[in-house]
């Protein structure tokens, strides 16, 4: 399978002498569902930005589907939709001629371009709202309009910088499955988020950015077999005073009805709820106290700091 | 690089000028009575109050009543006015919106980027000189001296202030950037360059000052095509205004390249 998008030593550092990127490598697979996550500040954006030519890089190549950004810009800029975190398309233009408008900058043909947006404001739900002024749409409306402008090239490589950032939970299901269709056609799609439950349901690769470096570039599958110990919540039939004496197993009881119990991978949860009975204590309910990405996010991103800090 | 390569890259640009052209048509023409009714009331006052009541009093000048005189500065200094306001308000406030990175993240080339804007410019200057043009009719008699003259002024001057407007633009940072220009600048120069008088009627000195005016030239060229009468030569005003478009248009284009206020 050819790279999508490869990214080497990449840096960049803006006019007040920040440094945003240090030298970062990537590369993407063609049909891949690739997730980038870091904190906030961590290079993300930047990155986003200077593949989309809107931020300048310092030094370093990146390529897309082999066009080269400083050789090919214009072939490279056919390849790629983005759908940037910021809302940046014209308040007063109809949701409709925004996306026309944006087919005409890429050279497509006025009634192909007008039969492509109603494609896509059909498939996003929007287009009952074509005619109305994009400054009369829902913060959800506005994002789905930004997912269409950037589709209506029909790109081989799509990036979403927090597509579903204040979208609810309903919408947001239906943009998944939006974009997991787009990936099975053969879209290779980069995404941003901060719901790592997101990331842990549509991406098959990850990379983890913090401080402006790559700490982690892998499969999900294989990140997520690095998580050795899960955070359970057990909901008790009974209220406890105190927490139960549970060998093996860490736990702590937030409320008397609540225990909190860190589980071992290589133990596993027999062995707890055989000590849960052996003291009589009835559970009604398990569950994740977080996602698991996010425990392992949170440590990775935890170690880079202190290596950063020294 | 094959033929068949550029043609296809010929065409998607000519497709994206098409697109920049009639989404600037599409933006004048919708705000309407912010664009093309005010400088058409404007005109109307100045050929009742300058025209009419003072002119009358004026008597005549350059050998023509003072309404005939005024017309063709008065048309010029519409398109002025608008050609550039056109170009500056578009272009910031798709920098303030930041819908600019739609093109920026797109494959047009900056000179379509950029003739795009200027056509817009250009277009409404010319559709609010048409306008003032047909109003003057309700005051005066209009005659034509040199077509060829009247309409090469009039659309190296609305390319000129596109341009400018352009720069303007570019360097802004917020909405008082893109009105220092046009009120500490453009009206000066406009109300100086001989819209309203000959120069012959100033001392020798002021009549040297007045001729580093740009807006003098267009004005008085356009005038000689117009009535065929002008304070300098034509030759040196065409010149100058051949000379001026190309130099703006490379610090446009330098502009655009380089991203200024546009990329990080």
């Amino acid at each position: 399978m050819s790279t999508a998008l490869s990214i080497r030593q990449l840096t960049k550092t803006y006019g007040n002498g920040f440094q945003a990127l240090h030298g970062i490598d990537l590369d993407v697979a063609e049909g891949d569902f690739f997730a980038l996550l870091g904190p906030n500040g961590a290079g993300k954006s930047t990155t986003i930005g200077i593949l989309s030519t809107l931020v300048t890089k310092s030094s370093g190549t990146v390529n897309v589907f082999g066009h080269d950004l400083d050789k090919q810009p214009s072939a490279l800029k056919r390849c790629l939709g983005v759908v940037p975190q910021e809302f940046n398309f014209n308040q007063f233009e109809k949701a409709f001629d925004i996306v026309v408008t944006q087919a005409g900058y890429y050279g497509i043909p006025a009634k192909i371009a007008k039969e492509r947006a109603e494609q896509y404001l059909n498939q996003l739900g929007l287009w009952g709202k074509h005619n109305v002024p994009s400054r009369e749409l829902s913060g959800g409306m506005k994002r789905r309009l930004m997912i269409a402008r950037a589709l209506v090239h029909q790109p081989r490589l799509l990036i979403l910088d927090e597509p579903t950032a204040g979208v609810d939970i309903e919408l947001r299901r239906s943009m998944w499955s939006f974009l997991t269709e787009l990936n099975e056609q053969g879209i290779t799609i980069i995404l941003t988020t901060h719901y790592l439950e997101e990331a842990e349901q549509l991406c098959r690769n990850i990379g983890i950015i913090d401080h402006g470096r790559i700490v982690e570039n892998t499969s999900m599958k294989d990140l997520l077999k690095k998580l050795h110990v899960e955070t359970f919540l057990l909901d008790l039939k009974e209220a406890l005073l105190v927490a139960p004496q549970l060998i093996g197993y860490p736990a702590q009881l937030l409320d008397g009805h609540t225990l909190e119990v860190q589980v071992d991978k290589a133990q596993g949860i027999t062995e707890l709820f055989r000590q849960l009975a052996l003291q009589n204590i009835k559970v009604l309910s398990l569950r994740n106290k977080t996602n698991r990405l996010e425990e392992l996010f949170v440590s990775l991103v935890e170690k880079n700091l202190a290596k950063v800090a020294v | 690089m094959s033929t068949a390569y550029l043609n296809s890259e010929f065409t998607a640009n000519m497709v994206a000028l098409r697109t920049i052209v009639y989404r600037e048509i599409r933006r004048f023409t919708r705000i309407w009575p912010q664009t093309l009714l005010p400088p058409a009331i404007t005109m109307v006052l100045y050929f009742v109050i300058f025209g009419n009541l003072i002119g009358s009093q004026i008597g005549d000048m350059g050998g023509f009543t003072y309404m005939e005189y005024i017309v063709p500065g008065l048309i010029m200094m519409s398109v002025i006015t608008n050609s550039y306001g056109n170009v500056v308000s578009s272009f910031f406030g798709s920098k303030f919106q930041r819908s600019i990175e739609e093109l920026m993240v797109s494959p047009v080339s900056p000179h379509i980027i950029l003739t795009g804007y200027v056509v817009g410019g250009v277009l409404r200057g010319l559709a609010v000189g048409f306008i003032v043009t047909l109003l003057s009719l309700f005051f005066t008699k209009l005659q034509v001296h040199h077509l060829g003259v009247t309409v090469l002024v009039v659309l190296l001057t609305a390319t000129i202030f596109s341009l400018g407007g352009f720069i303007n633009a570019v360097f802004a940072r917020n909405f008082d950037d893109i009105s220092i220009i046009p009120t500490f600048v453009l009206t000066p120069l406009t109300y100086l360059g001989g819209v309203f008088y000959s120069i012959t009627l100033l001392p020798q000195f002021w009549q040297t000052v007045s001729l580093a005016n740009p807006v003098l030239h267009m004005v008085n060229a356009f005038r000689y095509g117009i009535l065929g009468v002008s304070d300098i030569r034509i030759g040196v005003a065409i010149g100058f205004m051949l000379v001026a478009t190309a130099v703006l248009y490379g610090v446009c284009i330098r502009l655009l390249v380089s991203g200024r206020g546009m990329r990080q």
